[in-house]
């Protein structure tokens, strides 16, 4: 009885505090100091159409480099707890029901599309939403259904460390890249800026941004199958 | 103004009610992931109509994506463990 009133009370509190912040809204009417820079000096400077890919690949691209290191550390992390009781036995004593007609044929069809609208999201990452992130994450929810349809799938470790290791390794030398031929660490000219608005345009930002699709994609793909193997104890 | 903020509404009340059938789901888990799904998929929209597309597509690919496959593979290796 107590803790549902407790309950009710902090419900009420936090629907108090949620109502005053209501009442006091007002919509600015124009940007703040930041926010007018990026919007003024995007096209110009950075030559991309999508003014927050500008702003997590270049202007903050710092930030993007420890988000990905993150990631990478949660990766390693489950490989590694993951890993630890798996070597003892390999064969398979379960038997496994078999995953339905539907599924397996939908994922036939599907996984191609999955994994070319991933790559489309990363690679356009400058031009229309979307970016290295999300194209990642919908490249591993293709890895996913893989894994799904048929559970006793093996990916190649091996592989997945290669492509992970070598675009984070990429990633930050065009970062040191853009400090000797540019303005400073992971600034995006050191390519022309190009037309504005085409695919091949903004300078570093599609190198930069597929290689961070490619890595976040690679880091999601290691924990799902780490996840996966863990089954066969 | 009208029609985004009646939209919003109705939006927030549909994700209140699948959160709350997530949360109390007796029947099945699998309609438990499902409508927690729809809350993140609601939630998405919503991000679309305030404006931010960028963040309505991460929602939509990692919240309501690979979260949902993730719980229902979770699933099937919870159940395959009760039958044996």
């Amino acid at each position: 009885m107590i803790k549902r009133f407790t309950v009710m009370l902090l419900l009420a509190g936090l629907g108090a505090i949620f109502a005053g912040l209501i009442q006091n809204y007002v919509p600015d009417e124009e940007l703040n100091l930041t926010a007018a820079y990026y919007a003024a000096h995007t096209a110009k400077d950075i030559g991309a159409a999508n003014i927050v890919t500008a702003i997590i690949v270049t202007y903050r691209g710092l930030d993007t480099l420890g988000e990905v290191t993150v990631l990478f550390l949660t990766a390693a992390i489950i490989g590694l707890v993951l890993s630890q009781g798996n070597r003892q036995q390999q064969q398979p004593q379960r038997k496994l029901p078999p995953p339905g007609e539907l599924l397996v044929t939908g994922t036939r069809l599907l996984l191609p599309l999955i994994l070319l609208f991933g790559a489309y999201v990363f690679t356009h990452g400058h031009l229309t939403p979307g970016g290295g992130f999300q194209g990642g994450a919908i490249i591993a929810s293709a890895m996913l259904l893989l894994l799904l349809s048929n559970p006793l799938k093996r990916f190649s470790h091996r592989l997945i460390t290669v492509v992970e290791s070598a675009s984070g390794l990429a990633f930050v030398i065009i970062g040191l890249l853009g400090m000797v031929w540019a303005g400073g660490f992971l600034d995006n000219r050191i390519l022309s800026t190009g037309t504005f608005g085409e695919l091949f345009s903004a300078g570093a930002i599609p190198i930069i941004y597929a290689l961070v699709g490619l890595k976040v994609g690679a880091e999601f793909s290691s924990m799902l199958v780490s996840l996966s193997e863990t089954e066969e104890l | 103004m009208t029609l985004s903020i009646g939209m919003g509404l109705l939006l927030s009340v549909a994700m209140v009610v699948s959160a709350i059938m997530a949360i109390h789901g007796r029947r099945s888990l699998g309609i438990s992931i499902l409508a927690a799904g729809l809350a993140s998929l609601l939630a998405s929209v919503m991000f679309l109509l305030l404006a931010a597309p960028d963040v309505a597509m991460t929602e939509a690919a990692i919240g309501s994506g690979l979260t949902t496959f993730l719980f229902f593979f979770v699933l099937g290796r919870v159940r395959r463990g009760e039958h044996d």
